[in-house]
């Protein structure tokens, strides 16, 4: 299978990742659009028999910082969201919700980092080498990340987190 | 007592990952034993995960669009390869999620006459479709349960009620309006704590039509036991519960709508 077959291949994986990443499917399909594009432009300078994942990872984070850094630029950024509703989470249906809401409160970098651990399941080396971050940083990320959701799926805020080194 | 060596937070997050090998799983295990918050909180951590891909897998199964597969370099003309590949791939995720694989529902099924049969059918494939739903698993949710059976009862044009399934230790989630042969049909969907879910389509029979007995049809890995009684058919479906569970539960509904 050569590189463009395998770049089709992990359309879906692309898509899940973005979906989780920004939220809406169309936001989301923008940027797994954008980032093909710029991949298949810049196909040869991927190195043969490297993670062709991880590269087109990289790609797709490259595309999202600036896309952000972008709407930031040009629109004002709502200030601040609303707090998540106090509420006790029982069952799974509730656990889900409430989750689909805390994740995307999350800072983006802790975001990306703990979406591909859990999702795609990449090892922490992996995450770092995707991500052009030192993996001491990946594994403070995820930390962070895995706290702070916590913090919020118990009604607390983030304001009294407790710190992780 | 407190010998074991506190691990690091990182080390924490590992273990949290399974990705820790089994000296230093045993050791975490023996630490996180004499510290209960500690494993109170790797133990959310896990949870999160699952919830993650509880909410994010199913987009693996949605098709891919066009417009996306252009960007990545198929050209038109071997666009319908590409979806064929794509195919495959949405086959191994909806596989990995519901149990079934998705190319023997592109196999195309012996065209069934009989109506009830086809009712059966239908119902499999609405099962298959709204069950594995995270987010939107219904239109209306049991906390409108009043509302949901005065809707669904209108618009199919029977009266409509969602059986009480407690005794077989579901709960109603909601329900939702379907497309069906010669109108409107109804699914109501319920689930289990586990989140096992079973799906009833109930549609409005024309009249002179007569009873019939419980059958049983198997779509893929969707089971589904089926009748027509009084002005109602029923279609009860599900791919998690097994054969004789489906069967009890369809004879509390029977008993209950009698």
């Amino acid at each position: 299978m050569n590189e463009a077959e395998r770049l089709v291949e992990l359309i879906p994986r692309l898509r899940r990742y973005a979906r989780a990443l920004v939220g809406d499917r169309a936001t989301a399909d923008d940027l797994v659009q954008d980032t093909l594009e710029r991949a298949w432009a810049k196909l040869h300078l991927y190195r043969r028999g490297t993670d062709l994942r991880a590269w087109l990872f990289t790609v797709m984070h490259n595309v999202h910082v600036n896309r952000v850094r972008a709407a930031r630029a040009t629109d004002q950024l709502e200030e601040d969201m609303p707090e998540l509703a106090q509420r006790a989470s029982q069952g799974d249906a509730l656990l889900v919700r409430d989750l689909d809401r805390a994740i995307s409160r999350l800072p983006d970098e802790q975001r990306a980092v703990l979406l591909l651990v859990t999702l795609e399941e990449m090892s922490y080396d992996t995450v770092a080498r995707t991500l052009e971050i030192p993996i001491g940083t990946v594994m403070s990320r995820l930390s962070r990340a895995r706290e702070k959701l916590r913090a919020m799926m118990l009604g607390q805020g983030a304001t009294r987190l407790k710190v992780v080194k | 007592m407190s010998e074991a060596r506190q691990p690091t937070e990182a080390e924490l997050q590992a273990y949290a990952d399974g990705r820790v090998d089994p000296d230093q799983k045993a050791a975490i295990d023996a630490w996180l034993a004499e510290h209960p918050d500690e494993a109170e909180r790797i133990e959310a951590y896990r949870r999160f995960d699952e919830g993650l891909r509880k909410l994010y897998d199913p987009v693996l199964a949605e098709a891919v669009p066009g417009r996306l597969m252009r960007s990545a370099g198929v050209s038109r003309s071997w666009l319908p390869m590409a979806k064929a590949a794509g195919w495959l791939v949405i086959g191994l995720a909806i596989g990995v999620l519901a149990g079934w694989q998705l190319h023997e529902w592109r196999t195309p099924p012996p065209v069934a006459a009989d109506p009830a049969a086809v009712m059966a059918r239908r119902a499999a494939m609405a099962h298959a479709t709204y069950s594995p739903e995270v987010r939107h698993p219904v239109e209306v949710g049991a906390d409108q349960e009043q509302h949901l059976v005065t809707w669904l009862s209108k618009r199919v044009g029977a009266k409509v009620r969602a059986p009480r399934l407690d005794e077989a230790g579901m709960s109603l989630v909601g329900g939702r309006l379907l497309p069906g042969e010669s109108g409107p049909v109804a699914q109501f969907m319920y689930q289990t704590p586990a989140g096992r879910r079973i799906t009833l389509y109930v549609r409005a029979e024309a009249r002179g039509h007569r009873d019939t007995a419980f059958r049983y049809a198997r779509e893929n890995n969707v089971g589904v036991f089926y009748w027509i009684d009084g002005e109602c058919g029923y279609a009860l479906a599900s791919a998690d519960l097994a054969k004789d569970e489906l069967q009890r539960v369809a004879t509390l509904i029977y008993k209950q709508l009698d």
